[in-house]
């Protein structure tokens, strides 16, 4: 059986996102007021072919420290989608 | 001196590369596809050149720092073999963890293909021995992720240890921490800067500012 993984990787906290303060600045432009912060990141959907959701987590982890995210700047989270 | 330029699907200054050890050298360096699983025998030093490898998919350098090749270029550089990454070698090298930290984003959002200048923070690296201390030198920078980021514990020992080899010295364009434009690792054998020494190679094509990164590394190997 197929799982769903679904690996969301932002920028970690006080890590600099220049595509999110430039599109901050683009909604302030369009007149969308209080936008606060805009950080920008990433959704991956891997299906992997494990029925156990803990296993094909374990499993969506290891994929995201070894190569989805690069962990000196980029935090991730890994659900079942 | 037997060099090697890892070639990736995507990577573009290889042939400048060559150009830049050939005349430092006299001797043509080997190419060598990314798909590679042992490097040839009796190496002294392999490149990484500059490029989009993978059409920079994920990171910029995040797919190359995985392939077949870079498997070999980690355990030379575990014998203490020396590897130069430029631009995209040197994002290469931080996703391969050969190096430490990772070049973001610049900070203005926009690729900036212009000379710099640079400043030897170290003139006793196998590079940068054809240099004087302190100096500063014309290159060329050409990248849209050159924001050189690390954390302050990482940064504190890079400036402890001396491991900052070049910084810019005009204007810091892309938002690197404390404006550096390239690093070494502990023994100063791997070595990552954004700019492009070979770019400043031959008198004819926009000067020779780059050729002592060179014949530096020609002279160190020879030794």
């Amino acid at each position: 059986m197929v799982t769903r993984l679904r690996v969301t990787v932002f920028p970690k906290a006080g890590v600099l996102d220049p595509q999110g303060k430039a599109i901050e600045r683009a909604l302030g432009g369009l007149g969308f007021a209080g936008v606060r912060e805009v950080r920008v990141g990433k959704v991956m959907l891997v299906d992997v072919e494990e029925s156990d959701p803990a296993r094909a987590r374990a499993m969506g982890e290891e994929m995201a420290r070894r190569l989805l995210a690069n962990t000196v700047i980029e935090s991730f989270t890994v659900e079942i989608a | 001196m037997k060099a090697a330029i890892c070639v990736f699907p995507g990577t573009n200054r290889e042939r400048d590369m060559a150009i830049a050890l050939e005349r430092a050298s006299g001797r043509k360096p080997l190419m060598l596809w990314h798909r590679e699983t042992a490097l040839p025998p009796g190496l002294d030093l392999v490149v990484l050149a500059g490029g989009f490898s993978y059409g920079d998919y994920l990171r910029c350098g995040a797919m190359a720092a995985h392939s077949p090749v870079m498997a070999a270029v980690r355990d030379f550089a575990a014998r203490g073999g020396h590897v130069l990454g430029v631009c995209n070698g040197f994002q290469i090298l931080t996703e391969a963890g050969l190096l430490p930290g990772a070049l973001l984003r610049n900070a203005s959002l926009r690729f900036l293909a212009m000379d710099c200048t640079l400043r030897v923070e170290r003139a006793d690296t196998p590079y940068t021995a054809h240099f004087q201390q302190g100096a500063t030198f014309r290159a060329t920078m050409a990248h849209g992720d050159g924001n050189y980021f690390c954390d302050p514990a990482t940064l504190a020992e890079l400036e402890g240890e001396g491991r900052v080899v070049f910084r810019y010295a005009d204007e810091n364009r892309n938002g690197s921490l404390n404006a550096i434009a390239g690093i070494c690792s502990p023994n100063a054998r791997v070595l990552g800067l954004m700019p492009h020494p070979e770019n400043c190679v031959d008198p004819l094509v926009g000067g020779t500012e780059g050729l002592p990164v060179f014949t530096s590394i020609v002279e160190s190997l020879a030794a």
